[in-house]
């Protein structure tokens, strides 16, 4: 008995990570993004960019399996650093409001925008995958109790998004670009003043931001769903920003928050494949949006005086005063 | 050297040509992604004139599609002019279809001139309960209401299709074996059906007329009541507000139930106006509510200039609904209104300043006789590096 109870827990870790694996991808680049002070709203926008280019390639490049995965995650990158780029051009160096156009952003690339138009001009929709990530069974330790199927038996993409998170730590508080980052985000006048280029420092970041929500979205087509549907991010993109506020801007705690919300999506579909059906499914759909609300209630009522790592210029434009 | 420098005064023509600079410039940016994916840009152009004005019918089409923008993108209008960023749009009006829906089942008996404002009433008061909650999270413990009202819209898509598709609720129609198995809703009586004018061989559905003079009435709350004045300067510097004394928060509160209410009455025209029945999945393919923020993006926030863009967009829509194939693929629609929402989003720039080009440590040449250039005065010129 206890041991059927603990395959459960095992499975539901699982599949937790691998729902919050685009989430910690999607976050630490909005993150990035944030703390250079660009609030980009097109995360949701950038991630369906990222599912239908790397689905595209999927479909279409011959080769061995681990070298079209690995074009198809380049090619959905650059494809939503691209979208990235817009938003930068517009907010940054056109000063438009970041709010209106990342919301355009996701106008845009979204739903019934750039990524619908992509799948259906290539005929894409409701094909099966043909290559997908697997898990890799490191070291063959898959075995060990516990922590072997969570630690040693996962994709490529979920020790990518592991990399991403450290390397985001190490770069934000252990280096001198990290901390110049931190400047621009926070003061980007006395960051000009240092002589660090603001503008270029948002730009890269910004980018930087696009690229990692390429790769989520590629978690999505290329591991999570086995074929395209439009809109297949559901709204992950947004659960990706307000995890950004709820983890105080710090990417060690966006992970836990991304695998937490991995865990809220995954329960439903978990509950309903045991044919425990007592509570509709609409109850668990709306769970994750539930729990981010609440979730952003107390963090936020917690916050009103002290603004926790906010960036202060977060959402500000940077016009150098002049005269 | 390519910097923006501030207009000392803004001619009023900028006004003007700027934004219309900005839509020739999207349709030739949108003409090119057109023109990559192997798509006429031109015949592409001219098929959505024909099935959004010019076919028999089209032009009617055109305002059935622009009356649910209208309303949406006036919710987003009045929130978004006095920052408030509600993007719950979506949610807010499929609550008011759900509430008009309720009530014009629920009164079938009474006469249409009773059972209409009725339904309009009940619409706007869900759209506006839905509303306040991020309105009250937001006044009361400062949560960010962007991410709180689109979340909303998820959880509202969901209650929705629960109505209809997973229990055995009031909206739903269970009379038939047919409707068991292909879950749908119940039909309104036709008496909740909203009357349209006819002119000539056009038909103008009452929702749109509606909507039309809601428009004028936003526009004279904002620029000429007490009301609008307070929003105006809440919205322009919120600690200058603070201590004229104006009540924050509930000014918030109440913004949010009007932004709310008036996605609540687009749903209630939905019902009322054009499908006489709780839809969850036509409601949300629509996507009224984000297709509103770029109306009202488009109409710079000014509820009378929402008239004008929801009719574009309405018309854009339309096209996209009725030329839905190969040549015509559905995510066209958001390709292009994202492309004209970013033109003049990034142009509005130009109406305030000018583009100054020089060249880095231009050296006047001998053998070109230079132009007389108009000598800056040294204070301004810190630019050039």
């Amino acid at each position: 008995m206890t041991g059927i109870n603990a395959n459960i827990g095992i499975s539901i870790v699982m599949t937790a990570i691998l729902y919050g694996t685009p989430l910690v991808f999607a976050g630490i680049g909005e993150l990035l993004a944030e703390r250079s002070g660009v609030l980009n709203l097109g995360v949701e926008g950038m991630l369906l960019m990222g599912a239908v280019m790397a689905f595209l390639v999927s479909q279409r490049m011959t080769g061995p399996n681990g070298l079209v995965l690995l074009v198809a995650v380049l090619v959905a990158m650059a494809a939503s650093a691209m979208m990235a780029l817009i938003h930068a051009f517009v907010s940054i160096t056109l000063r438009a409001n970041q709010i209106v156009s990342g919301l355009a952003l996701t106008i845009f690339a979204g739903v019934i925008g750039l990524s619908s138009y992509i799948a259906e001009d290539n005929k894409i929709g409701g094909k099966a995958g043909r290559h997908q990530f697997t898990e890799l069974n490191l070291f063959g330790l898959k075995k060990l109790p516990v922590i072997g199927p969570i630690l040693f038996d996962q994709s490529a993409m979920v020790y990518l998004s592991w990399l991403v998170v450290i390397g985001a730590v190490l770069y934000l508080y252990r280096t001198r670009t990290g901390l110049h980052l931190r400047s621009v985000g926070e003061s980007p006048q006395a960051a000009d003043a240092m002589g660090i280029n603001v503008t270029r420092y948002r730009y890269l970041h910004t980018l930087a931001g696009g690229a990692l929500a390429g790769a989520g979205g590629a978690v999505f087509t290329l591991q999570i769903a086995t074929n395209w549907i439009d809109g297949l991010t559901a709204g992950a993109g947004w659960i990706a920003i307000a995890l950004v506020i709820f983890s105080f801007w710090r990417p060690e705690l966006l992970i836990a928050g991304a695998y937490l919300f991995g865990a809220f999506t995954s329960f439903g579909f978990d509950l309903q494949a045991r044919g425990i059906t007592s509570i509709p499914s609409e109850f668990w759909s709306a769970l994750p949006y539930v729990m981010t609300i609440v979730a952003l209630v107390l963090v936020s009522a917690g916050s009103v005086r002290r603004r926790l790592g906010t960036p202060a210029a977060l959402g500000i434009p940077y016009v150098r005063e002049e005269s | 050297m390519i910097r923006f420098v501030a207009r000392e005064n803004v001619p009023r023509w900028l006004n003007f040509v700027v934004p219309l600079a900005s839509v020739v410039l999207a349709l030739i940016v949108a003409g090119i992604v057109l023109a990559a994916t192997g798509h006429n840009p031109l015949t592409t152009y001219q098929h959505i004139v024909q099935a959004s004005l010019t076919q028999p019918g089209a032009f009617s089409q055109t305002l059935v599609s622009m009356t649910p923008l209208m309303f949406t993108g006036l919710a987003a209008a009045v929130a978004f002019r006095m920052r408030l960023w509600n993007i719950g749009g979506e949610g807010q009006l499929y609550w008011g279809a759900i509430g008009a829906s309720g009530a014009g089942l629920y009164f079938h008996s009474l006469p249409a001139w009773l059972l209409i404002p009725v339904m309009m009433a009940v619409g706007l008061l869900a759209g506006a309960l839905w509303a306040s909650i991020p309105g009250v999270l937001r006044a009361y413990f400062n949560t960010n209401e962007i991410l709180t009202t689109l979340m909303l819209n998820y959880v509202a898509a969901n209650v929705m299709y629960y109505l209809i598709f997973d229990s055995t609720s009031y909206w739903r129609d269970l009379t038939s074996p047919s409707a068991r198995v292909f879950p749908q809703g119940k039909y309104l009586p036709p008496a909740a059906s909203w009357p349209a004018l006819q002119v000539g061989s056009l038909t103008v559905p009452f929702g749109l007329i509606f909507a039309v003079g809601l428009a004028v009435l936003l526009w004279g709350m904002i620029r000429a009541t007490r009301y609008g004045f307070e929003m105006r300067v809440l919205a322009d510097s919120p600690a200058a507000g603070k201590y004229a004394g104006i009540r924050t928060r509930r000014k918030i509160l109440s913004l949010m139930a009007l932004s709310g209410g008036i996605a609540g009455l687009g749903g209630a025209s939905q019902v009322g106006d054009f499908s006489h029945v709780l839809d969850p999945r036509g409601l949300e393919q629509a996507g009224y509510g984000y297709t509103g923020i770029v109306v009202a993006a488009l109409a710079r926030y000014n509820p009378v200039a929402v008239v004008v863009t929801s009719f574009f967009i309405g018309m854009l829509v339309n096209a996209g609904f009725a030329l839905q194939g190969p040549g015509f693929p559905i995510g066209l629609t958001g390709t292009m209104e994202g492309i004209l929402l970013f033109c003049v989003l990034g142009a509005e720039i130009f109406t305030r300043h000018r583009l100054e080009i020089r060249l880095p440590h231009a050296r006047p040449k001998a053998q070109v006789p230079a132009p007389p250039v108009p000598v800056r005065p040294a204070a301004h010129g810190g630019g050039a590096s």
